[in-house]
């Protein structure tokens, strides 16, 4: 039967109608978590975090936190492994994880207790009292690190931080290299960075222990299989966890699938605290902790033919999930499997996975989601083939891209691409965004000695994902043992209520995109009424709405996949209307047409019932409806595509549903003195199949082109050789502005998938995933080197220049005194020396002076001696307004009197540590002594995090007061000193 | 010379939106807080508490301003205005409002109400801004779901209206 | 995120803040536009025991005329300064260098003293104080003094004001009788700390040039109307001479060129505005 309307031409279905989200969002009357309204007896969660990135938990002091006025309760590591279970870890390994560190802290920023308090300015204040006792282990910081083996394991249980390999082979690999005419590599990294929503993190839990069931608001924004992790993880039955979602969520770009780690730890606050428990996350928490993409180090290389064919690929990727191999990772990894050949035609591949742990925070997903880390290897290595075989680089994508009469296209790996015509779409972009005109302006830039570069990227969109894709990290006979997973269930309800209103209901768990807007569309005109007739309810409450484990706002599965299910949810509704119309109206069922509000006889407008008496006949006279029709009232429909099947013996993986395609292009100059890259212009074709809402599809592209923007050129979850994260201010993590963000020129192209009710495709990562790669290269082509990781910063485009520096003139000497910063990092490290009208015997026994210590050290309290080569000093230290109070322990060995000494020690404050060792030597010279030191400290902790601007700085400063202090006391009494860098290296760095 | 001690709140009183609120705070309570949950005027978002995101700026006497970079205290007896407060009637939308929906100007909303209070602002105190003025006040906010394009054309359009006595929308 | 305790004073007088200042001995902090001193506070890296709110003291916000040039003083807000009737005119290195200052919204709040007395070292105003050799009129209970900018500036976030003292006014001296000024600044974003900023001031025989954010205070050198490789060579020098900071916005070697290439800039800027 198709009655009615035809799929995504319908009279609003298709047209950018105005979003029925706005007026309450402009209004301020939005309902995000922090809004709702709250219970009288609400508390609130603060969570202290670890200021190592690595180290054993020696003990966790919570005493004085504990007497606080207005603390309720502390729950500390041993409290959730008293009351919960880990974490379900990706694949099966001896690792466990924790939402909580228990006697050990793997990252920077990990929990490690959570006060619940009145309020959140209380729950910070009992942070700052309680003390805890570290131990320091060496972090593994890179995924090179991590691979090499001398390294300590993070979980010593597993033994190596590489927790995870698997080859693959499809086709004949071995065979397309050996034959091949060219094997042209290229070797990238892509960093760590995530689409930061601007809404945090937010939960808010009560438990209830007559019952045993926890009740927990979280702006999470699925997948829903993790309800299962949580539930696991709480020790109860699914049905005792009911999981609800805010009306409104400030943007995910799917971090907010990383809330979940904090549902678990403050459903447990509220238990023990006995009363609902808030937590919103603050903005340093979240840069810190929350979650971010996998860094990933790719080599790929091609088979290549003289033309630019590509006849194999062979992978080697390096994914570093942080900490742990928390699920739902590593599907970052294996999101992409069915995909690794792109938009290309390539028969053969070979892929070589691992997976590492390092000291940093733990990874999840977002906007692109495995996607910008795949393409930024494959087009540059396309570019690169170009720029090797002097090809056209548009010559080489074209050579390679699947053919239209392909359609549906099996890869080597195992996707069902599902409809395009890719030769198509490249045609019309290079058309009407009037590519020629842009290679006639690099040519003039050129002329005038100005550097500009064009990039291009050619890459493919998967949505809808399915969910046994990341059973592929395990082997066939590991999944046989495991069990099969696969498709991805979308859920739609339709109901009809008394007065013959129509209303929806999804599991889709929108994160800002409109999806009541669209549902209401797409609703209306299968039944012939008014968008605005239809209301839609997008919030989820697992305890009585229809849900599954793929429900949730990712992998861009609403316009495909929800939208597409509740358009069946109509059609039900609709065809059992049409049943009790056509008795009333005394036609066929066939001859039951909906339009206008009305239900009507095909060719008989007159003959007809108001749609609103028709919808509401089940309630008020059920009796009345015959017995060829039946009730219409309430329809879910759960819908999976077949297309979904399980990872194949060969290991052959059809990862997701729907496969779009993207080409960009762009021109970008690079002005020489500063390595700023000033993009003139861009296009982005995209076909996402059939186009549900322009407006929103157009928001997308730009929002995910934005967000790009900043992968490319701005952010990045920088981390120091010694494990300290660098960017955990919106002040060092740089989120692009609009004076970044160009406009890019979008084009669109529309082949409807077969494989949707809707023939849509999703749409809201794929510039994530085009747009770095474009630009590097550009940046590639304007500079003549090829770029191979992001973001491409002022500096790192100056290096890439490749111009040698003016030389430093002869009579300019590098400050003596003045310890060098390490590079790239929060460790500090610095040399220098003094000279002191005293003889090396008395500045020697100055050293081990605690009152010439104390009155000479700046701003310091006391120094006490705890052994002969023990001291124990309280200082404040500071820069600024920015003060901390600090205990610092040194001890010494290596004591050669009076000559050298070997330091090493500890500083421990509210605002950071800081550990570290260093030498002193003192040689005797004509007019007294000559004092040089050389140390190595490294800094922990919020000021690390917060503040890296003050940091080196301060170094200096806090040694340049000590030595003046010094100065001051050796002058007046020769005799007196002490060791000017020992404490001053620890002070240093240890604000 | 009123001290304010640490431990204890204190009246503070102001004028949001046109009324009278009162409620009170200690000395270190942010008026971005004071706001959601003294005055229940939950449309100002928290973002960042370091003044960067831009999503909690309103208007005090006037200006704009980050409520997270003021204390509660420091609002006693101004005039501070909201996003709460820029609808002209229950059910309505001003101009500005109006223009951000028809150019698909927000999508989570959630930076909407800092970016509606910076643009309504310059327009009362700069009718006449053009495109880079406007563009170097968005330029103090912060979003992640439009890609600012949008946001640039309502205000130029809003702009437009406001200043050819167009309100029809 | 929320700051740890601490009293408030709300000053009604100079006189009153001298005295907390001096009961307080360095455990005070003056709130004036709260711009900076705020994220220290929300992050608790700054806990002072009390906050002196300066914003009710009347007249405190006020553009004056004097002969050491245009005085700000402790209240007058960043987009107060920026408005002034012809500050392009009397004062056209600052405004160059105002639109710099943050964001729009932080110039509303922010105040041209809070700026200085922060003194970090890549802000746009403690560049153009010691550019222009201005002056930071010190008060406290014990009298008035005068520090010229130069010697004001003596570390990262850290000046030669005591504890007891607050600023209440900077002077910014009037631009002179045919001399040429220009700002430059590069940064990573719009209204980021400045990377690398130089504030050129040019005349026929002289040329003094400033330099913000490579340093742990802006720099400041004169010379005599170098050209060519002879200005080169200064340049160099001057950015060797700095000790450039290196972080993950931007590498040592970054800076250096920055200071290079900002630098001719910016003199040649200021040069054109001579003629």
């Amino acid at each position: 039967m198709d009655l009615g309307v035809a799929a995504g031409s319908g009279r609003h279905t298709g047209t950018s109608r105005l979003r029925v989200e706005d007026a309450a969002l402009l209004c301020g009357s939005g309902k995000f978590i922090d809004d709702l309204a709250e219970p009288v007896n609400l508390a609130h969660a603060a969570i202290l975090r670890s200021s190592e990135p690595h180290a054993l938990i020696r003990s966790v002091n919570v005493g004085r936190a504990r007497e606080l006025p207005g603390v309720h309760a502390i729950i500390t590591g041993e409290d959730v492994r008293n009351l919960s279970s880990p974490l379900v870890v990706g694949v099966k390994l001896p690792m466990e994880c924790w939402p909580i560190a228990i006697d050990r802290v793997r990252y920077f920023g990990e929990p490690v207790a959570i006060v619940v308090a009145c309020n959140r300015y209380v729950a910070e204040d009992a942070l700052d009292l309680i003390e805890i006792d570290y131990e320091p282990l060496p972090a593994v910081v890179t995924p090179q690190a991590a691979l090499d083996q001398a390294n300590p394991p993070l979980h010593d249980a597993v033994g190596s931080n590489l927790v995870n390999e698997r080859r693959f082979s499809y086709g004949d690999p071995d065979a397309a290299f050996a034959a091949a005419a060219r094997r042209i590599a290229i070797s990238v990294a892509y960093p760590r960075n995530a689409v930061t929503p601007i809404e945090t993190y937010g939960v808010v839990a009560r438990y209830d222990p007559h019952e045993a069931s926890y009740d927990v608001t979280a702006n999470f924004q699925g997948p829903f299989s993790i309800h299962a992790v949580l539930s696991r993880a709480l020790k109860v039955p699914g049905n005792r966890l009911r999981l609800r979602t805010p009306p409104d969520s400030g943007g995910s770009f799917g971090v907010k699938q990383g809330v979940f780690p904090s549902i678990v730890l403050i459903a447990l606050a509220a238990r023990v605290a006995s009363r609902p428990v808030k937590w919103i996350e603050d903005r340093l928490e979240h840069l810190t902790a929350s979650v971010s993409a996998t860094n990933r180090l790719v080599t790929l290389e091609a088979a290549v033919e003289a033309d630019g064919r590509m006849t194999a690929l062979s992978w080697d990727q390096v994914e570093d999930v942080g900490a742990y191999l928390r699920a739902p990772e590593p599907a970052t990894l294996y999101r992409m499997h069915g995909n690794m050949t792109g938009a290309y035609a390539i028969p053969n591949v070979a892929i070589r996975n691992r997976v590492v742990v390092t000291n940093k925070t733990p990874t999840g997903l977002n906007r692109g989601f495995g996607g910008p880390q795949v393409y930024f290897a494959l087009e540059r290595l396309t570019a690169k083939i170009a720029t090797e075989l002097g090809l056209d680089p548009i010559a080489v994508i074209r050579r390679n891209l699947i053919p239209a009469n392909a359609f549906p296209y099996r890869t080597a790996t195992g996707a069902l691409y599902d409809s395009g015509d890719y030769a198509g779409a490249l045609d019309a972009a290079l058309r009407d965004g009037r590519y020629a005109q842009l290679l006639t302006r690099r040519d003039a830039m050129r002329a005038q000695g100005r550097l500009y570069g064009i990039g291009h990227a050619a890459v493919v969109e998967p949505s809808v994902s399915n969910m046994g894709y990341v059973s592929t990290v395990m082997t066939p006979a590991e999944r046989m043992k495991a069990g099969p997973k696969n498709g991805a269930q979308a859920t739609a309800t339709v109901a009809l209520d008394p007065l013959g209103s129509v209303s929806v209901h999804v599991a889709s768990v929108p994160q800002g995109q409109g999806h009541r807007t669209v549902l209401g569309q797409v609703v209306a005109d299968v039944l012939g009424i008014r968008p605005d007739d239809v209301q839609v309810v997008t919030d989820l409450d697992t305890a009585r709405d229809a849900w599954s484990i793929a429900s949730g706002n990712y992998s861009s599965r609403f316009a495909p996949a929800v939208s597409g299910t509740a358009k069946l949810a109509a059609e039900r509704i609709r065809d059992k209307l049409a049943a009790i119309a056509a008795a009333q109206l005394n036609v066929t069922v066939e001859d039951v047409n909906f339009a206008d509000g009305k239900v009507s006889a095909s060719g008989n407008p007159d003959n007809a019932i108001p749609f609103g008496r028709l919808a509401a006949a089940s309630h008020w006279a059920p009796a009345t409806i015959g017995d060829d029709a039946a009730q219409a009232l309430r329809e879910t429909v759960y819908w999976t595509p077949p297309q979904l099947s399980a990872p194949d013996a060969q290991d052959g993986v059809n990862s997701s549903l729907c496969h779009g395609f993207i080409f960009d292009f762009c021109g970008v100059e690079i002005e020489r003195e500063t390595g700023r890259v000033v993009i003139d212009r861009y296009v982005t074709m995209h076909d996402c199949g059939t186009i549900l809402h322009p407006g929103m599809v157009d928001g997308q592209v730009r929002g995910g082109f934005a967000n790009a923007i900043g992968a490319a050129f701005y952010e990045e979850y920088a981390y120091g050789a010694d494990g300290a994260l660098l960017a955990g201010t919106f002040a060092d993590y740089l989120v692009p502005t609009v004076a970044e963000v160009p406009a890019p020129d979008i084009l669109h192209f529309e082949t409807a998938s077969p494989f949707t009710p809707l023939g849509a495709k999703g749409v809201g990562e794929g510039n994530c995933m085009s747009t770095p790669v474009a630009l590097a290269n550009a940046v590639s082509d304007a500079l003549g080197v090829g770029v191979e990781r992001l973001p491409m910063t002022p500096s790192m485009i100056r290096a890439l220049c490749s111009e040698a520096e003016p030389a430093r003139p002869a009579s300019v000497t590098p400050p003596a005194s003045a310890p060098e910063p390490a590079t790239g990092g929060r460790g500090l490290t610095g040399s220098g020396d003094a000279r002191f009208p005293a003889t090396r015997q008395e500045l020697w026994d100055t050293l081990l002076d605690p009152d010439t210590l104390a009155r000479i050290i700046p701003g310091c309290h006391s120094v006490a001696r705890v052994s002969d080569t023990h001291f124990r000093a309280d200082v404040t230290l500071g820069v600024g307004p920015v003060k901390g109070r600090y205990t610092v322990d040194v001890e010494l060995s290596d004591l050669v009197e009076p000559a050298s000494a070997t330091l090493s020690g500890t500083a421990r404050g509210a605002l950071g540590s800081g550990s570290g060792h260093g030498h002193v030597r003192l040689e005797e010279t004509g007019e007294g002594t000559r004092l040089s030191y050389d140390y190595e400290a490294r800094v922990g902790g919020k000021v690390a995090a917060v503040g890296g601007r003050l940091l080196d700085g301060a170094a200096r400063m806090v040694i340049g007061q000590f030595f003046k202090a010094l100065g001051r006391h050796a002058s007046k009494a020769s005799g007196s000193s002490s060791m000017p860098g020992w404490l001053a290296w620890l002070f240093g760095g240890a604000r | 010379m009123p001290r304010l001690s640490r431990d204890e709140t204190t009246p503070v009183r102001f004028t949001l939106n046109g009324a009278p609120v009162s409620g009170r705070a200690e000395p270190r309570r942010l008026l971005s807080d004071f706001l959601r949950n003294e005055c229940g005027a939950t449309g100002t978002h928290v973002g960042c508490e370091h003044g960067v995101c831009g999503a909690c700026t309103i208007r005090i006497g006037g200006t704009m301003a980050r409520s997270c970079l003021t204390l509660a205290v420091q609002a006693e007896g101004a005039t501070i205005e909201t996003v709460e407060g820029l609808a002209p009637q229950p059910g309505r939308l001003s101009v500005l409002q109006e223009a951000f929906r028809r150019h698909h100007a927000l999508q989570c909303g959630f930076c909407t109400a800092g970016i509606l209070m910076s643009l309504d602002t310059l327009f009362l105190d700069e009718p006449d801004a053009g495109e880079v003025r406007i563009r170097d006040v968005l330029g103090g906010h912060l979003c992640r779901c439009t890609g600012y394009e949008p946001i640039v054309q309502a205000a130029i359009d809003a702009q437009s209206r406001l200043r050819s006595g167009n309100t029809d929308v | 995120m929320k700051p740890a305790p601490f009293d408030y004073v709300r000053a009604e007088s100079l006189d009153e803040v001298l005295d907390v200042l001096a009961a307080e001995q360095g455990e005070a902090r003056i709130l004036a536009g709260g711009q900076s001193l705020l994220p220290m506070l929300s992050m608790r890296l700054a806990r002072p025991r009390v906050v002196i709110d300066v914003g009710r003291i009347r007249g405190l916000d006020a553009v004056e005329t004097a002969k050491d040039g245009l005085v700000a003083t402790a209240g007058l807000r960043q987009a107060t300064l920026l408005a002034h009737p012809g500050l392009e005119r009397t004062h056209p290195l600052l405004a160059a260098a105002l639109p710099w200052v943050g964001h729009v919204q932080t110039r509303a709040r922010g105040t041209i003293c809070g700026s200085v007395a922060h003194a970090d070292p890549s802000a746009e105003l403690p560049l153009c104080l010691v550019a222009l050799g201005g002056s930071v009129r010190l008060i406290s209970k014990r009298g008035r003094r005068r520090v010229e900018a130069r010697d004001f500036f003596t570390g990262l976030m850290s000046t030669g004001r005591r504890e007891d003292e607050m600023i209440e006014a900077v002077s910014f001296p009037e631009a002179k009788r045919e001399t040429g000024y220009a700002f430059r600044e590069f940064g990573r974003r719009h209204g980021d700390f400045a990377i690398a900023s130089v504030a050129a001031v040019v005349t026929t025989k002289t040329i003094e040039i400033s330099v913000g954010g490579v340093d742990d205070v802006p720099a400041r050198r004169a010379w005599p109307r170098l050209e060519g490789s002879a200005l080169d060579d200064a340049l160099n020098a001057l950015a060797w001479e700095l000790d450039a900071r290196d972080d993950i916005h931007a590498d040592q070697r970054l800076r250096r060129d920055l200071v290079r290439s900002l630098g001719r800039i910016a003199i040649t800027e200021a040069s054109q505005c001579l003629v």
